[in-house]
């Protein structure tokens, strides 16, 4: 059922100019900063850990508690992702764009709250409008005096940096970004001992948070805690944007209270994705980024609740929902998915670099329908060398996840499509027709 | 304690690890060896290829991680055995072997190759994967020396890593993304690094490859022995490889101590000297005025019947010893020995002028290369390390880029270690001496010294000050100023360091044992000198010189003018290596008789004005011990013999001391070495039988406390030797069959019935700085002071004759600060004339940046005319006028 | 071909300035440099090298790991069409198999007059607009065949050369604050529009 929660993050988008200081100024903007100011930055933490509010990058680590497990050093850093590259992922693009000044303020304040000398928004390169936009308001947000010396005379200085990053998806990965941000390749760091809070940036402990995390904090400042707590169903609290898209009539981004909205309100809802197209049958969706594994139909009530989605082996993730209809190849969307990850692969690890590859040239051959059947054993097998066990979340063989991400797709499309692989191979060609 | 053991157990085996060190380390001390590709034990760990995934438990169970980077922990438990590792490590060399060529009946690297092994040992017997491979242009040159077959490349970053942290010249990275990830340069820039060879013994595949070694032979052919590089001071440890006795391979031996497993690329591929089919097979004499191959008989006795003839006409003073140092230790003493016993000369120098006083190398205090690394603080009054002592540069680069060295660089010219350097004192060439006496002094003038503002000298004197340790790295910054400028600055800072060591940055390869032999005006083998030594070594040898001779320079003016008038040259060619070319030719011209022992005898280099040539045999020819820098004796191996009747040096000089009527005493390298031990102070103690003992092959320091080893020898557990080796197979190390034994103190003499020294041992010297130096003249507006510095590639006979390193030697080129350019209206690539008051030459210019206004920095020994025609050893300091040619 | 101008060296400073590390810079640095030249050459990499006092192999090795930049020439106009999961399921390999009609060349090919460079790409978040493509990163959602067209005569008219600058421009905003490198006092004499960017996003 979907709920009359207010949106948050989104409140002022549509409205015009939504992206200069003037009209953010005019909607409340910088309250949330100032409010923080005169609080305690204990006090701000506080709020947040009360809040509960779980990080909207994809690994969905609770935000205060990733502040207080920062090691105490000088100087610390924080760096917001802005690197969104999640494929079906667009919400954070959509924010950057049209309301910047809302994810410097939830900078600032952070900034404020764990005492980080100098922040970095790392803006996905391929985003160009976001980048003047996100340049922009910086310089205005600077005039201002909510960035830079004596912050709104509070006696807080800060320096912010927009830095742009120039196309590689693994950079959204956390260690891998402060890689690509101290201007190297954007290879991640083993965890341990590189766990950003720990050792980050420059090796100093950095707090990496996303966009639409950050985005929260004027709000929970301004509203408190307990307020965002109050929305939602226990961990799973506030309201979350989610990137809805494939075929679903009314595909964009939506705001919705967490775990009360189901994903069958977020596809079929007229106010949200608005039914499959054609009033088709959905044949199966991706719950939460492609690096997940995806869903069925007999999963569509399921709130967007992350624990639940977890429990039923797959992730909330990235926050978006692709809509696969009946006339949808999933081999075709199978082999799509694996080509992204095989392009991807940073190539630092052997079974992420050359698996990758394997399972792209095999799932291209069978879409092509020179397959064979003993091809969906090694497919599964080569998918376990990668990610033994095959369960979500994945055991690794890898430095970070996105090589076990890679046999998300193949296993679900092997488990619950089994058939459609089949015919692929006997019939030698694709049945949708390509 | 931090330093307390920590208990972990591999596969239910309890074992003893180091802190800090990774459960792939431990595990293979305590003998469960884990595969691995892109660990390599001295350098940081990536944890890349995932070949050494292993059950490791955690918090949550076990889990798979990665060997090379999960350090030990107490109570760790690690499983390398399971169902699970096992398929994940298969996994892995599957996929590794999916885009490989699998060309291994063609690469250079089978039969040493891990990944064949691994295929072999563990792989499946049928390749899964029907797909299309990856496909790249091969091979490609990276520089001259390597070549790269991006096909076979398993992207483990060994050799980027080593490119970028150990050798600084991060000229090779790893290029694109995914499965497209290829090893490459920048476009049309060449891996131009004097450490390439490495990354190709390192590869763990056939992906690198040495150009000269490519398809010369296969690993199972190659025989091999431990030995000892001499190709400069550094004395890295070596397998020599040779096939059919042929010298094939060099490959670095990591000696904790010393190189860490590196070697320079002149020293890997310097086996191609000794291999020259040019080399020389029998002696030849002057008859006619031509060289003519002859019998050792004749041409022993022609050498000693000149020596003798100069010796009766004109005493002793008429003959001079030239060379020695890039012999073993024990020809070093049988040439000291016939030299000084029995010719009676003291006019023996194995330095070319381009050293540094033999007092003042053997009286400081002493550090070592640990030392040094370990150091708080290191003054860098020497030579570009990075040219001359190539590994040690390695070693103490690491040191200030990862353990926090402080290092003070004192050279005119900017060096290999100038970005890494904390305070940099870029001294007026001649100057050393003025900055030194600043910086001692209590109060820095305000004006600066030598060139260097007050401020730097302030900030060099802070940091002197607050280290708790400081050693003086001491050499030849430029062979444009005078050993006396340095050794004048040493002194100054030996006094006011009343605490620091110095370690010495001469370069030739056995310079310090030639020293230590007695190869040097003024000092007697073990240390000592002439005087106090006198009596000791009179009452063993028979005779010893009255007065203190002449010294290179000396000895090349006396024979300038007919004074000296017999030379005997051992492996030395004044007319490449001398300072003053025009001083060189005109001795060598002017002497009367010269006896040459040397590799070659064309007819070029010092056989040009040879009476007689000896052939002697060559570097993995003969064995012996060689002493580094820190004083480091060392063992030599042989692998090939020498070429024709080519014989070793000692033999020579006791052949030819018996032509002469005396008997040297000994019959093989093993009564040299106990002679040695018996009488030179500074090697008591250092017996044949220590040295074989395998936890000694990486040497002993001398000299010895008490007649045992020190402690930095204490052997490290054999397993720490052998596993330090294992990468290269089981390296044989020709030990004797009693080296197990207990060792015993060996500070007394062991006297022989014969020959039995009634006194105890003369005392070894200490260094007592002299006078200053002389002042370099003002500085002229309208000259550049010229700085002479060396290039790891030049014209000296290593290099030249190894034809994979000749080419690699540049042509001289003047270096100008860009500002000094624009005066004169010169640019980078022109040609203009360079004139001293020794000669003018016509040479290209380059602007540089790093050099200091008013000088000018020119290579030293570049092939064709260059700074040694420039420099007159008389001056202090040389001026060059630089004028514009049409 | 060549060095950064000293207008784009004087940028290129001010980036410097704004990290801890200056290494930090290069990305952005980069982005200078290939809007320089549209590409990145070996004389604008080899200088950006010496700026700040690493390796030329190094920002190669750096460089190339993105897909942003080109180390070799491409078109003025980069098309990179997405064929990712969205755009897949709403006829992306349609759209790019008539692009490439349309065109006349495959994908990586650049056409004869050296105008456009077609790509195929990985999902660039704006799948609410399936099937989509960028034109050297300015955004166009929901393209049928007709509108490709319309799109590439458009861009060929010049009618688009306000919201599609040539290919390496990216970030037509300078940062005009806080600028430590050589003059945080005196603001820097950019060429950057300073005005905040209004171009509506075309659909
Ligand atoms: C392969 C991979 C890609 C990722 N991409 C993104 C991304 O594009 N944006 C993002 O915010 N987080 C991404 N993450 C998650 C980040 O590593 C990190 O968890 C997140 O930025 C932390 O912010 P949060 O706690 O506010 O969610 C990615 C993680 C992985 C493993
Ligand atoms: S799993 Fe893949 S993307 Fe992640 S570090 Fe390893 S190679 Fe890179
Ligand atoms: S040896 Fe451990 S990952 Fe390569």
């Amino acid at each position: 059922m979907i709920t009359d929660a207010a949106p948050i993050v989104t409140a002022r988008i549509g409205s015009p100019q939504s992206w200069t200081l003037r009209s953010y100024l005019d909607q409340g903007g910088y309250d949330g900063l100032r409010k923080a100011l005169t609080m305690d930055p204990g006090e701000v933490s506080e709020e947040v850990l009360t809040a509960n509010l779980l990080g909207r990058g994809g690994a969905g680590f609770e935000a205060g508690k990733k502040w207080g497990m920062l090691r105490k050093a000088d100087p610390v850093y924080l760096v917001i992702n802005g690197d969104e590259s999640e494929p079906c992922t667009f919400k954070d693009h959509m924010l950057m764009e049209e309301d910047p000044h809302q994810i410097i303020e939830g900078t600032l304040i952070c900034a404020y709250a764990v005492g980080a000398s100098q922040a970095f928004i790392y803006v996905r390169g391929e985003f160009a409008l976001g980048l003047e936009r996100m340049t922009a308001a910086l310089n205005e947000a600077y005039a201002f005096g909510a960035v830079g010396r004596n912050i709104l005379g509070s006696g807080f200085s800060i320096d912010v940096v927009v830095h742009p990053g120039a196309g590689a998806y693994i950079c959204g990965e956390e260690t891998a970004l402060i890689e690509s941000l101290e201007g190297k390749r954007g290879y991640p760091r083993d965890k341990p001992p590189w766990f950003p809070a720990a050792m980050g940036l420059y090796k100093a402990p950095t707090i990496v948070n996303n966009v639409e995390t950050v985005s929260n904090l004027p709000w929970i400042v301004t509203n408190g805690g307990a307020a965002f707590a109050g929305l939602g169903v226990g961990r799973s609290a506030g309201t979350r944007l989610f990137s809805v898209s494939g075929h679903v009539k009314r595909p964009a981004n939506y705001e919705v209270e967490m775990a009360k909205v189901t994903f069958r309100d977020l596809m079929y809802d007229p106010k949200l994705g608005g039914g499959i197209r054609e009033d088709r049958e959905l044949k199966a969706f991706v719950p939460g980024g492609v690096s997940a594994p995806w869903f069925g139909p007999d999963q569509l009530d399921m709130g967007l609740d992350q624990d639940a989605v977890g429990k039923a082996g797959s992730m909330l993730g990235s926050g978006s929902v692709v809509a696969m209809d009946d006339q949808t190849c999933m081999v075709r969307a199978a082999w799509r998915i694996t080509r992204f990850f095989h392009r991807e692969s940073c190539g630092q690890c052997t079974p992420c670099r050359e698996g990758g590859g394997w399972l792209d040239k095999v799932m291209r051959r069978i879409e092509l329908g020179q397959g064979r059947e003993s091809d969906l054993d090694l497919l599964l097998d080569v998918c376990d060398n990668i990610a033994p066990g095959l369960g979500w979340p994945p055991q690794k063989t890898t430095i970070c996840v996105l090589g076990p991400s890679i046999p998300s797709s193949i296993v679900s499309g092997i488990k619950m499509f089994r058939d459609e692989f089949l015919v692929h191979i006997k019939e030698g060609a694709c049945p949708f027709g390509r | 304690m931090a330093d307390d053991p920590i208990n972990i157990t591999v596969d239910g085996k309890a074992m003893e690890a180091k802190p800090g060190e990774m459960v792939i380390a431990a595990a293979e001390r305590g003998g469960v060896y884990i595969p691995r590709f892109c660990w390599h034990p001295r350098m940081r760990p990536v944890g890349m290829c995932r070949m050494c995934l292993v059950e490791i438990k955690g918090p949550r169970g076990f889990s798979l991680m990665p060997a090379c980077f999960v350090p030990v922990a107490d109570g760790q438990e690690v499983v390398t055995d399971s169902p699970k590792v096992k398929k994940a490590q298969d996994g892995v060399l599957e996929f590794l072997l999916i885009n490989h060529p699998l060309d291994c009946p063609v690469c250079d690297r089978g039969g040493e190759c891990p990944l064949q092994d691994q295929t072999f040992a563990f792989g499946p017997g049928e390749s899964r994967f029907v797909e299309e491979k990856r496909h790249w242009a091969k091979p490609i040159p990276i520089n001259p020396l390597v070549a790269l077959d991006r096909e076979r490349c398993i992207q483990c970053s060994r050799c980027t890593r080593f490119a970028d942290e150990v050798a600084g010249d991060a000229m090779i990275d790893f290029i694109g993304r995914a499965d497209m990830t290829e090893v490459n340069t920048f476009p049309d820039r060449p891996f131009t690094s004097n450490f390439s060879g490495n990354v190709v013994q390192i590869c763990p595949v056939g992906a690198l490859t040495a150009t000269p070694y490519r398809f010369k032979a296969r690993p199972w052919d190659l025989d091999v022995v431990e030995s000892t590089c001499t190709a400069c001071a550094v004395g890295c440890r070596m397998a020599l490889q040779s096939s059919s006795n042929r010298l094939i391979r060099h490959l670095g031996v990591d000696s904790d101590p010393v190189n860490h497993g590196w070697l320079c690329d002149k020293g890997r591929f310097s086996y191609e000297q000794t291999d020259n089919p040019d080399r020389l097979r029998t002696p030849l004499v002057r008859k006619g005025g031509q060289l003519v191959e002859s019998s050792w008989n004749e041409a022993l006795s022609m050498a000693a019947e000149g020596l003798r003839r100069v010796h009766d006409t004109s005493g002793p003073e008429a003959i001079a010893v030239l060379g020695g140092a890039r012999l073993p230790n024990e020809d070093a003493y049988a040439w000291a020995k016939l030299a000084k016993g029995v010719l009676g000369t003291d006019n023996v120098d194995c330095q070319m002028g381009d050293g540094l006083p033999a007092e003042l190398v053997l009286g400081l205090p002493r550090a070592t290369i640990d030392e040094a690394c370990a150091a708080a603080a290191v003054v860098l009054l020497a030579p570009d390390i990075k040219e001359e002592l190539p590994v040690f540069y390695l070693r103490l680069r690491e040191a200030v880029v990862d353990k926090g060295l402080k290092l003070i660089e004192l050279t005119p010219q900017a060096t290999g270690l100038s970005r890494h350097a904390e305070v940099r004192l870029q001294y007026r060439p001649g100057e050393a001496a003025a900055v030194t006496r600043a910086l001692a002094a209590t109060r820095v003038p305000d004006e600066g010294a030598g060139g260097v503002s007050a401020a730097d000298i302030g900030a060099a004197a802070e940091v002197l000050g607050a280290a708790e340790s400081v050693v003086v790295v001491l050499g030849r910054a430029s062979l444009a100023e005078t050993a006396e400028s340095i050794a004048d600055a040493a002194g100054v800072l030996a006094n006011a360091l009343p605490d620091a060591t110095f370690l010495s940055a001469l370069r030739r390869g056995n310079v310090h044992g030639a020293l230590d032999m007695g190869l040097a005006p003024g000092i007697l083998p073990g240390r000592v000198s002439l005087d106090e030594g006198r009596e000791w070594f009179a009452e063993a040898w028979g005779d010893v010189p009255g007065t203190r001779g002449m010294d290179a320079a000396a000895v090349l003016a006396a024979a300038a003018q007919n004074t000296v008038q017999a030379l005997v040259l051992v492996g030395a060619d004044p007319a490449t290596d001398f300072p003053d070319r025009a001083l060189a030719t005109q001795a060598l011209a002017g002497v009367g008789f010269t006896v040459v022992v040397d590799l070659f005898g064309d007819g070029s280099g010092p056989s040009a004005h040879a009476d007689v040539v000896l052939p002697a045999s060559g570097y993995g020819e003969r064995t012996g011990t060689t002493t580094n820098m820190e004083g480091r004796v060392s063992r030599l191996g042989q692998k090939v013999t020498a070429p024709g009747t080519a014989r070793p040096d000692w033999m020579i000089a006791a052949d030819l001391a018996s032509r002469l009527g005396a008997d040297l005493g000994f019959e093989s390298l093993d009564d040299i070495a106990v002679e040695v031990e018996r009488l030179a102070p500074s090697h008591a103690g250092l017996t044949p039988q220590l040295l074989a003992r395998p936890g000694y092959r990486d040497g002993v320091l001398v000299p010895l406390a008490d007649g045992m080893p020190t402690e930095a020898d204490r052997p490290k557990e054999a397993i720490e030797v052998t596993a330090n080796r294992a990468h290269l197979g089981n390296v044989p190390f020709e030990n004797e069959p009693d080296a197990d034994a207990p060792l015993e103190p060996q500070a007394e003499p062991v006297t022989s019935p014969t020959q039995a020294p009634a006194r105890s041992r003369p005392p070894v010297l200490r260094y007592l700085p002299g006078s200053p130096a002389r002042q370099a003249p003002p500085v002229d507006a309208y000259s550049l002071r010229l700085v002479a510095v060396h290039n790891l590639y030049d014209a000296g006979a290593l290099v030249s004759r190894s034809p994979s390193l000749s080419a690699l030697a540049p042509s001289p080129c003047l270096r100008v600060n860009p500002a000094d350019l624009g005066r004169m209206g010169v640019k980078t690539g022109d040609r203009v004339r360079v004139s001293s008051s020794r000669k003018s030459l016509v040479l290209d210019v380059a602007a540089d940046p790093h050099v200091l206004r008013g000088s000018a920095v020119l290579a030293f020994n570049a092939p064709g005319e260059g700074a040694a025609d420039l420099i007159d050893i008389s001056e202090p300091v040389t001026d060059l006028r630089v004028e514009t040619v049409k | 071909m060549a060095r950064l101008t000293a207008e784009n060296l004087q940028r290129a400073r001010q980036l410097i300035g704004l990290y801890p590390q200056s290494r930090s810079a290069l990305i952005p640095m980069l982005h200078i440099a290939q809007e320089q030249d549209g590409w990145l050459t070996p004389d604008g990499m080899a200088h950006v090298a010496e700026l700040l006092d690493i390796d030329p192999a190094e920002v190669y090795g750096t460089a190339s790991f993105y897909d942003m930049f080109f180390t070799h020439p491409v078109g003025r106009y980069l098309v990179s069409v997405c064929t990712n999961l969205a755009c897949l399921i709403n006829g992306a390999d349609e759209l790019l198999e008539h692009a490439e009609a349309r065109l006349g060349v495959a994908p990586g090919g650049t056409t004869a007059d050296g105008e456009f460079t077609l790509e195929e790409v990985e999902c660039i978040a704006f799948c609410g607009a399936a099937p989509c493509l960028a034109v050297n990163w300015r955004f166009f959602g929901n393209i049928g065949n007709d509108d490709f067209d319309r799109l590439v005569e458009d861009l060929v008219a010049g009618r688009l050369a306000d919201d599609v600058p040539p290919h390496g421009t990216l970030n037509r905003v300078g940062r005009r604050v806080g600028l430590t490198a050589g003059a945080a006092s005196s603001p820097p004499a950019t060429h950057e529009d300073d005005a905040t960017p209004e171009q509506a996003r075309p659909s």
